[in-house]
């Protein structure tokens, strides 16, 4: 089901203004007699960057896949912007096609896609790797490819499932300059899934905490961007979710290091 | 659904290297290689050269290196060889492309289309328990001593492989990709086309390779049993006759035959499969 309301009236500005918005109403999905979700209520403003937290198989891939349409629900309603486009933790790259062609998988192949192609990867930094095979790419570069690919048709809702989980910390870093710089030129709605705190709270205007099928917290973020992660502002909202997840910091420093890497 | 085992792609690409050839060798290893394999070959010429000679080796046994050269030059020279080779080849391209043709074009509607696997999978999978070399008497019965029987045999014997490995490369492609196609709304025409069919070429390639050597083995049968021209008559005869060196001599045109095969199939892979990581040549 797609959104149709228009947010008419509204004071966002930039073209993104007009697009439908994002609204989950009373959404469940149930695995083997198990509610991994249990009615969630959830509305997007169009361009709002949102972040999903929470522990380890709490359903937060499967928020994402029923927003990608890759699921059904199994109560509730879903409504999304029909051009919305997902970024997977794995590139999931064509390895038989090269990476222009990658970029515009869904397209008719021709000097104008190709074009297309060309620009979007450009704006991920990797134009000179059009002809170039997904194999000869490294880990980051795939991810980049991806993102292009996802950003090609201008989306108006972009999906991103833990897409730096996979990636060494010092490019991790490179890739959320990029992921904020992307936004604020492109300005799609965007759902991040992640398990990093501080990749949440660098980008995002919204971060959810997800727990037992259910929205846990829902918190509004105003700090500036570029942000720095060691502001104090960041600290403290950092040690409330985790809490919210369920790490001590004060008893398990180690882990908490490791949960904000 | 979405496990995070990192995919064995994955870790290929965290290191980005362009071997420039032969799985990143050095050319000097290569040359290694080469000249190790080279030798242990001579080697055993020359043990073979040296138990001729002291007469060890019974000629009626084994024929000596040079009565093997000898036999060579002779069926190349009176033109025999040649003869025989264009009948054999011709048996031997035409059963292989018609085989694996319908191989290809099944396996392929059998791994694309859902009707395709029902209608075609169990009974390919009955079908190729049978050895094929149990159907030479059959299919003399059926086509008579000609080119008929030989042909057939050869396709029956290169259907299956090309079949199987078409099949199984198109029905073991990554379904994460097939759900990042879906997810970019890519028709089922452009997922076969642009997904499935390039990411199991290297496996269709697989059986390509395979059924051109059982092809290989299925002329040599069909051509011992019955056949009155081709290398496999030219060796029955010789063989009646006690010319062992002749024996011998088309033995090595088979196995060269075997090698080239190969050279073939690696080069034909090298250039169709760019996007793999590269394989020795
Ligand atoms: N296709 C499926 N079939 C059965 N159970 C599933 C399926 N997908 C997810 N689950 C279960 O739903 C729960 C949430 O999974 P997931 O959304 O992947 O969690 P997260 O992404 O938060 O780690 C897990 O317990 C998982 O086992
Ligand atoms: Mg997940």
């Amino acid at each position: 089901m797609n959104t149709v309301r228009l947010q008419a009236g509204s004071d966002a500005i930039g073209p993104r203004a007009l697009a439908p918005r994002v609204a989950l109403q009373g959404v469940s999905k149930i695995y083997n007699g198990r509610a991994v979700l249990d009615g969630i209520d959830l509305d997007l403003a169009p361009g709002e960057f949102l972040a999903v937290l929470g522990p380890s198989g709490t359903g937060k891939t499967t928020l994402l896949r029923l927003l990608a349409g890759l699921e059904r629900v199994d109560g509730g309603t879903v409504g999304v912007p029909k051009v919305h486009s997902v970024v997977f933790q794995e590139p999931r790259l064509v390895p038989g096609q090269r990476v222009w062609k990658n970029v515009v998988v869904s397209d008719r192949w021709s000097a104008a896609s190709r074009e297309r192609a060309l620009s979007a990867l450009r704006e991920v930094g990797l134009q000179d790797k059009a002809q170039s095979w997904p194999k000869d790419l490294s880990g980051g570069e795939a991810q980049r490819v991806a993102l292009a690919r996802a950003l090609v048709h201008e989306p108006e809702l972009l999906l991103l499932d833990e897409p730096f989980a996979a990636l060494d910390a010092l490019t991790r870093i490179k890739m959320h300059a990029l992921v904020d710089e992307l936004w604020r030129a492109h300005l799609p709605t965007v759902v991040l899934v992640t398990h990093d705190i501080d990749e949440a709270l660098l980008l995002a205007d919204r971060v959810i905490v997800l727990r037992e099928g259910k929205v846990q917290r829902d918190i509004a973020l105003s700090e500036p961007r570029p942000r720095d992660r060691s502001s104090a502002v960041l600290g403290r909202l950092r040690t409330g979710l985790l809490r919210d997840l369920g790490v001590d910091q004060g008893q398990h420093t180690g882990v908490a290091q490791q949960v904000t890497v | 659904m979405m496990s995070p085992v990192s995919l064995s792609q994955t870790s290929k690409r965290e290191t980005p290297s362009t071997p420039p050839f032969a799985g990143g060798e050095r050319w000097t290893d290569t040359a290694v290689r080469l000249l190790v394999r080279s030798l242990v070959v001579l080697l055993i010429v020359a043990l073979w050269w040296t138990a001729s000679a002291s007469g060890s080796l019974s000629a009626d046994l084994l024929p000596s290196p040079a009565q093997v050269i000898a036999a060579c030059v002779g069926l190349v020279s009176d033109g025999d060889l040649a003869q025989a080779l264009s009948i054999s080849l011709y048996r031997a391209f035409v059963g292989f492309f018609i085989g694996s043709g319908i191989g290809l074009v099944l396996g392929l509607f059998a791994g694309l289309l859902k009707v395709g696997e029902q209608l075609v999978d169990a009974p390919m999978q009955i079908f190729r328990a049978i050895p094929f070399i149990a159907l030479l008497p059959l299919f003399i019965t059926w086509f008579g001593i000609g080119e008929y029987s030989k042909v057939m045999l050869i396709i029956s014997a290169t259907i299956f492989p090309v079949y199987l490995n078409t099949y199984g490369g198109a029905r073991n492609v990554d379904k994460k990709l097939i759900e990042m196609a879906r997810s970019f709304k890519l028709s089922s025409a452009r997922i076969a086309l642009r997904i499935v069919l390039p990411t199991s070429l290297p496996s269709i390639f697989v059986g390509l390779r395979y059924s051109s050597s059982t092809a290989l083995l299925a002329l040599v049968v069909s051509e011992q049993l019955n056949a009155s021209s081709g290398i496999g008559y030219l060796l029955m005869t010789a063989n009646q006759q006690q010319n062992s060196d002749i024996v011998i001599a088309i033995v090595i045109v088979y196995a060269i035959f075997g090698v080239l095969l190969d050279m073939f199939w690696r080069l034909a892979e090298h250039f169709a499969l760019p996007w793999r990581a590269k394989i020795a040549l």
